[in-house]
This record gives C-alpha cells, sequence and structure tokens, in this order.
C-alpha cells in the first residue's frame, strides 16, 4: 500500500524502476541459464543461442511485476484483497463484491470459449478459477452460517472414516455398476500414502516430540523389511508372526544406533544418524550370502486373513473359497490396504497414549530443554533410547509391510532419499502435530504421484512434459513455500498433554487466592 | 563450633575444580546446615555457579567431597552420582541463573515433567499404563494435586494452563522455583533467584523462601547478588573470591570482615598508594 495522495505518475515512475530492476536481475541470471544451450554436433559441443526465450523470460518477469505494482503492492486498493478476505472473517465491501464477481464472470466467458475452441490449457485454468473463488466462497458461507462447529474435529473424523470405508465402498460400486474405475492403481497409491504416513508418525517420535535430528530413519525400514524377507523366505515364517519381531529387531537397532550418539545434538546428531543410514544400506548391498546383495530378496509372502491367503484356487483354503465368494485380485489389495491402515492408526493411538504418560512428557521436555531435564532427575540417556527404540519398532513394522506388499526388496529401496522424504513430511506437517504430519504425507507422496497423470499440465508445456521429472523441483519450491509462510510446519501449534480442570467449585477459589 | 556444623545435611570438603589452567574453585570446605538459608556471595567470576554445578552434578569437580547426610542416617557421595541422581536419589534441586523452564509446554506440565520419576515407576515403565494396568490414574491426580499446591503457593494457579514461555520474567521465576519444589527436594538451590525482579517481586521471594523452609522442613542454598537480600533472610553466608573462601558466618560477622569489605569495595587508598609507588619509584 502506498501513502495516500501520490499522484499516478509518480506511482507508475517508481513501478517501471522496479519492474526495469527486476527484469535485468532476471536477464543477467538467466542470460547463460536458459539463453544459451550446448548441442552436441557431430563437430562436438556448440552454443546455440535462444535469444526468443530469453526475450519471453525477461518480459514475463518484467510485466508481471509492473502489473502486480500498479494493482497490488503500490495501488491503494491492491486487488488481492477481496481473494485475501475470502479466507479470513473480514466483512466484504461493494469493491470486493465486483471484484470477485467480475473475477467469476471472465473465468465463467472464459470456459465457455475455451469449450468452444476446444483449447483445453485455458479451460482448465479458468476452472481452476472458478474451484477457487467458489471453495472461498462456501467456506465463508459455512463460517458465516455456522461459525461454533468444531471444524478440526470434523476434518479429523472425517477422514478417518473416509480412510475406512474408501476401498470397500469403491469396490462395491465398481463391482455393481462397472464404472471402470482405476481402482488397482487408487489402491495401490493409498497403500503407497499410508506406508508414508505411518513412517511419518514413526519419525515424529523421535523428531517431533523427543527433538532428535534423524537423516538415517530409512535403516529401520530396512531393517524390518529384511527381518521379515529373511525370516519368511529362509525359515517360511508367516507374516503375522514375523511382523512383531520385525519391530523388535527395529526397536533393537534403534538401540544400538542410540547408544553411541547419546552425547551428540543437532547437526552432530544428523550427521552420525545418516551414516548410520548408509552403512546399514552398504552392508545390506556388500552381505551377498546373507542379504543376495544388489539382486535382493524376492518371492516373499503375502500375508493371509487368518491363515487364508487370497489367491484363486484351492476350494475352502483360500479367502474367496472359505467365504463362498468370487475371487479377485483386488481382494489382496483391499486387504494390504486394510493391514496397513490399522499399522498407521496403531502407531497414531500408540503416539496419543504415550504423549500423555510420563515418558512423552520427559521426550518433550528434552526437547525443550535437556540440561532442566537432568536437573529434574529425568535421565536423559534411558530417556533417549526409548524415543529412538519407539520411533525404530514403528519404522520397522512398516518396513515388514512394505516387504510383504512388494514381494521383493533389494537395498535400491531404502536410500538416503526415503529418509529425506520422511523427514520432509514431518518437517512440513508440523514438529510433533499428528494431523499435520498426515496431511503432508498425503500431499507429499499422494498430490506428486498424482501429478503424473495430470494431463492438463501437457497442453501447457507440450506433449513431451512430464510433470514426475519435476518431483523434486516442486518438493523443493513446497519447502521455501512451508519455511516462508509456516516456519513451524502445517500446524505448529502443540496441544497441552493435560489440564488443570478449572470449571470446578474448587478451582474458581484458588484462581482467586492465586490473584492474592 | 557453628551451629551449621553440627549434622550439617550437605558437606563439601576441599572442593577444587580446575579448566585446564584455570582454577575455578581452589579448595573450598563448607557445611551447609538442615532448615537454614543459607547464601553463597561474592564478585563476578568468584565461582559461585561453578560450586553449584559441582554440587547438582553438572560438573565432576577435580578434587573434594561433597557428602549429603539424610535425616535417616543414609549419606550420598554427590561427586559420585550422575547428574540426574543427585535429583532423584540424593533429593537436591535446583534453578537457573538463566531460567530454564519447558516454554512450549504448559506451567502445569513443567511441575508435571518435575515429578517424572514418581510417575514413572505408578506408571509401570509406561508399559503398565499402556495396557490398563497398575494405579498410574491416582497417582497422575496426585502428582496434579501436587502441582496446584505449588501453584498456589507461588500464585500462578489462574495461569496453569498458558504456555510456560508465555508467562512473566518474574512469574517464570517463581514457577521455576515451583518446578524444583515438586522433586520434594531436602536441599533446593536456587541461582540467584531475585536477579531481574523488582522490589516488590523480590520482597514476595523472600516470603516464599521463609514459607518453604518453614513448612517443607529443607535447605535452601542460594546464590545472591542483592545484598539487602541476602543479609535479610540468610542464616548463614559463604563468600567466595577468586575461587577461594574468604569468610564464612552470620550475616553480622560477614558484614564487618575486611576481607569481604576489601573484595567487595577494593582495598583501601593507602594501599593502591603503596602498590603505585612500588611499581612506578
Amino acid at each position: 500500500m502506498v501513502e495516500p495522495g501520490t499522484s499516478f505518475g509518480q506511482r507508475l515512475k517508481s513501478a517501471l524502476g522496479d519492474s526495469f530492476l527486476a527484469a535485468i536481475i532476471t536477464f543477467a541470471l538467466f542470460s547463460l541459464v536458459l539463453g544459451l544451450r550446448t548441442v552436441d554436433n557431430v563437430t562436438g559441443l556448440t552454443l546455440q543461442p535462444r535469444p526468443m526465450l530469453l526475450a519471453v523470460t525477461v518480459g514475463i518477469v518484467f510485466f508481471g511485476r509492473l502489473l502486480l505494482n500498479l494493482f497490488v503492492w503500490q495501488a491503494q486498493y491492491p486487488l488481492t484483497t477481496p481473494f485475501a478476505k475470502l479466507f479470513t472473517r473480514d466483512p466484504f465491501d461493494t469493491r470486493d463484491m465486483v471484484v470477485l464477481g467480475a473475477t467469476a464472470l471472465l473465468a465463467g466467458a472464459g470456459l465457455i470459449v475455451a469449450a468452444l475452441f476446444n483449447a483445453q490449457a485455458y479451460e482448465l485454468i479458468a476452472v481452476a478459477v472458478l474451484v477457487f473463488v467458489g471453495l472461498g466462497l462456501l467456506r465463508r458461507a459455512i463460517g458465516r452460517f455456522c461459525p461454533d462447529l468444531p471444524y478440526g474435529r470434523i476434518f479429523v473424523v472425517g477422514g478417518i472414516l473416509f480412510a475406512v470405508f474408501f476401498p470397500l465402498t469403491t469396490f462395491g460400486l465398481e463391482k455393481a455398476f462397472h464404472l471402470g474405475l482405476p481402482l488397482r492403481y487408487w489402491f495401490d497409491l493409498s497403500i503407497l500414502v499410508l506406508t508414508y504416513v505411518m513412517l511419518g508418525w514413526g519419525l515424529n517420535i523421535v523428531v517431533g516430540l523427543a527433538g532428535l535430528l534423524d537423516l538415517g530413519y530409512v535403516a529401520f525400514y530396512a531393517v524390518g523389511a529384511y527381518t521379515f524377507a529373511l525370516l519368511a523366505t529362509h525359515f517360511g515364517l508367516g507374516f503375522w508372526l514375523c511382523l512383531p519381531i520385525a519391530g523388535l529387531a527395529a526397536a533393537l537397532w534403534g538401540v544400538i544406533l542410540g547408544f553411541p550418539v547419546l552425547r551428540l545434538r543437532g547437526d552432530y546428531l544428523a550427521i552420525v544418524t545418516l551414516a548410520f543410514g548408509e552403512i546399514v544400506r552398504i552392508i545390506l548391498l556388500n552381505w551377498t550370502e546373507v542379504t543376495n546383495g544388489p539382486n535382493g530378496i524376492s518371492s516373499i509372502p503375502k500375508p493371509t486373513f487368518f491363515g487364508l491367503p487370497f489367491t484363486p484356487f484351492g476350494d475352502g483354503t483360500t479367502f474367496s473359497g472359505f467365504f463362498g465368494i468370487k475371487y479377485d485380485p483386488l481382494q489382496g489389495i483391499i486387504f494390504l490396504y486394510y493391514v496397513i491402515l490399522a499399522l498407521a492408526f496403531l502407531t497414531n493411538l500408540v503416539t496419543l497414549r504415550l504423549r500423555r504418560l510420563p515418558i512423552g512428557r520427559a521426550w518433550e521436555a528434552m526437547r525443550e530443554d535437556e540440561i532442566a531435564c537432568r536437573s529434574l532427575g529425568i535421565n536423559t540417556t534411558i530417556t533417549k533410547l526409548t524415543a529412538f527404540a519407539t520411533g525404530a519398532m514403528f519404522g520397522g513394522l512398516a518396513g515388514s509391510f512394505f516387504a510383504t506388499r512388494q514381494g521383493f526388496i533389494s537395498p535400491e529401496s531404502f536410500t538416503f532419499i526415503e529418509s529425506a522424504i520422511i523427514l520432509a513430511i514431518v518437517v512440513l506437517g508440523g514438529m510433533g502435530s499428528q494431523l499435520g504430519v498426515a496431511i503432508a504425507a498425503v500431499v507429499m507422496v499422494g498430490g506428486f504421484e498424482a501429478l503424473r497423470h495430470t494431463e492438463g499440465l501437457q497442453s501447457f508445456f507440450g506433449a513431451g512434459f512430464d510433470p514426475a521429472l519435476y518431483r523434486m523441483l516442486l518438493f523443493g519450491l513446497a519447502m521455501v513455500g512451508i519455511m516462508v509462510w509456516r516456519p513451524r510446519g502445517l500446524i505448529a501449534s502443540r496441544s497441552p498433554t493435560i489440564e488443570l480442570d478449572k470449571a470446578g467449585a474448587i478451582s474458581s477459589d484458588l484462581v482467586g487466592q492465586g490473584r492474592a | 563450633m557453628k551451629p551449621w556444623e553440627q549434622d550439617p545435611l550437605l558437606t563439601v570438603e576441599h572442593l577444587t575444580m580446575r579448566f585446564g589452567g584455570l582454577v575455578a574453585i581452589d579448595d573450598v570446605s563448607f557445611a551447609v546446615g538442615r532448615q537454614d538459608i543459607t547464601a553463597l556471595i561474592g564478585p563476578n567470576g568468584a565461582g559461585k555457579t561453578t560450586v553449584f554445578n559441582c554440587i547438582t552434578g553438572f560438573y565432576k569437580p577435580t578434587e573434594g567431597m561433597m557428602t549429603l547426610a539424610e535425616p535417616g542416617g543414609t549419606r550420598f557421595y554427590l561427586e559420585r552420582l550422575a547428574d540426574h541422581d543427585i535429583n532423584a536419589e540424593a533429593r537436591v534441586a535446583r534453578t537457573f541463573q538463566n531460567i530454564r523452564l519447558f516454554p512450549g509446554m504448559t506451567v502445569l506440565e513443567n511441575l508435571m515433567v518435575a515429578q517424572h520419576n514418581v510417575l514413572a515407576r505408578a506408571s509401570g515403565f509406561t508399559i503398565g499404563a499402556i495396557l490398563g494396568l497398575g494405579h498410574f490414574a491416582r497417582a497422575e491426580k496426585q502428582a496434579v494435586e501436587l502441582a496446584r499446591h505449588w501453584l498456589e503457593r507461588v500464585g500462578l494457579v489462574a495461569r496453569a494452563d498458558e504456555a510456560a514461555g508465555d508467562l512473566p520474567y518474574g512469574d517464570q521465576r517463581r514457577l521455576e522455583i515451583a518446578r524444583a519444589m515438586c522433586t520434594r527436594p531436602l536441599l533446593l538451590c536456587l541461582d540467584e533467584p531475585a536477579a531481574g525482579l523488582n522490589a516488590r517481586e523480590s520482597d514476595g521471594l523472600n516470603e516464599l523462601l521463609y514459607a518453604i523452609r518453614e513448612q517443607e522442613k529443607i535447605a535452601i542454598f542460594l546464590i545472591e547478588h542483592d545484598m539487602s537480600v541476602v543479609m535479610r533472610i540468610s542464616d548463614h553466608i559463604i563468600v567466595l573470591d577468586y575461587g577461594k573462601k574468604i569468610a564464612d558466618g552470620t550475616p553480622e560477622e560477614v558484614r564487618n570482615d575486611p576481607s569481604v569489605i576489601a573484595a567487595y569495595l577494593g582495598v583501601p587508598d593507602e594501599e593502591v598508594e603503596d602498590i603505585t609507588s612500588e611499581v612506578r619509584p
């Protein structure tokens, strides 16, 4: 916003100056990056100048910044105000209504024109604008008419109900109406998302609650996966028997890692855990006699439903045969979905319970101030080890699920990037917040996976555009965005683990005394 | 024999702490009487906080012996205990010069963390409580009652559910004392409890310390700069300068001790003249 009374000439001048400066910086930055391209010719590498691309980029920056300057940053009435107001409770005035109405009309008209000329890209933009305005208005309407609804709780309960009923409902619909839904893909994707939700919740114990930065969490995932795979392939043990063993093995490794790093904090701890993750992967890669090295372990058995396998043949001894229903390969996948859903819920429930127990409070206190903890008689060594072991145990459980789902594991699956993704989920979600971590996992894993299948983007960037290649770029942008706007994660608030009951009659007396 | 030397709670003998070549504490011995308010004073850098850190286990002393004798006769040799055991076993609680609360946790949670060991045992070391065994609910209720008691004593009941970091400075100081008291100590070590408090708050602190001593029957050992506070509330004062003990006695004795006056106010003018004449003949 500018001082009132500045003339339009002055504003235009300063806006032009600012945009010109931005254009120069863009030119300097991109003259080599975009302006020149090395081409591998018969004669060797040659430089191919791309002046048009550079000019367009600089032009976009210049005019974009000019428009922003004139209508948003230096305007008496920033054009973005009504859009920002969609997400607050401030009242709208006439100007806001006019801007919103005009935007909606323009988008609607654009949609019709784009549909007439079959221009998919513009259709997509128009729909996005309409959806944005529509959602904002809907949100305001709900907030206006029922302001006291417990939105957080509705969201959580809705999410849980959706997670519980999603596969059965879609499966039933598909069977009843033959809609041709890509169910197999949906279920695989949701299993993947749930695995990361579980890993995020597991790491949240170590990083979010105990405040120990762990960059090698994937090591415990690997320990769990290999424990199950080796026990199953060598000794023929089933998934349900191996699951707790894998969890315990991972917890044991958590303690083994914990011991040497007890004295370390912050960056130093991060480096050692990073190294631990790599050590585990390299051992798996090179200890060929046991782990079969880079070839991995294959034909890992699937879990059974109380002893009934999900296979097509065999009356009465398979799931479909026993219940007398028609065999469908999706049954096994739906079962896997419920297994990981149950494991994720277990992780969450245990974490929520632990937070309200002395050990959980000690973890959080240790995150807040380790020295104060020691002065209060808390053995920080044991407290740290329990945090490592508990987090590792859930990593191990998730790992053994991963092994049984894939049917094949190799050290390839346990690289550092996995640790980084899990840590990013925890950091983006908000350290210590269970809901935030779940949302972040859905967005990061599900959102990027969905990106792979967005046809609309190809109509912008040409047929050869593969959004999945830009995954890491978007990942980084999301990180930067979160760090700028929500530096402590999506959900940064912490709910107390215990409250002093202030409603009772005695307490109000106490309050009076407290103030005296 | 002075009153605090008969059956003292804490006996410190020949305590020496060296950091490389620097001798922070040099052969200091003293006793802290049961139910006394004992003050440790001295100019900046005299080694007061180092003595505290040795007693509470944050430093391992280079030499010396620190014995805490419980009323029942059990003796703890503090230099042999791990820092958390000094609180958990020997029941020595402390506060810090620069307040160390758990700022992101509520006031009540701060006091619950202080009762960790009691609660952890009651929760059957977590496993029992997860399985619903044991008497954790009752123990937690008792812990909340103890916390409420101390919140009343320091006047913070109304703010029990606020984040500790949101409290004003004076409240944080008092909360830290309440948190230390929730560990049920025999010896309460306070590192500059009155620092940064205004005159009214500082009077309130004196009353609180008196009340703790009278009602809980415990010893208070404090570092303090504010002489008016020290002289008014202490039963026994120990003065350190450059890591050495230069005086030890009642407030009256210490106030008139020439070496204490010299340490605090500098040496008399004649001596300064003597020294200058020696340096520049």
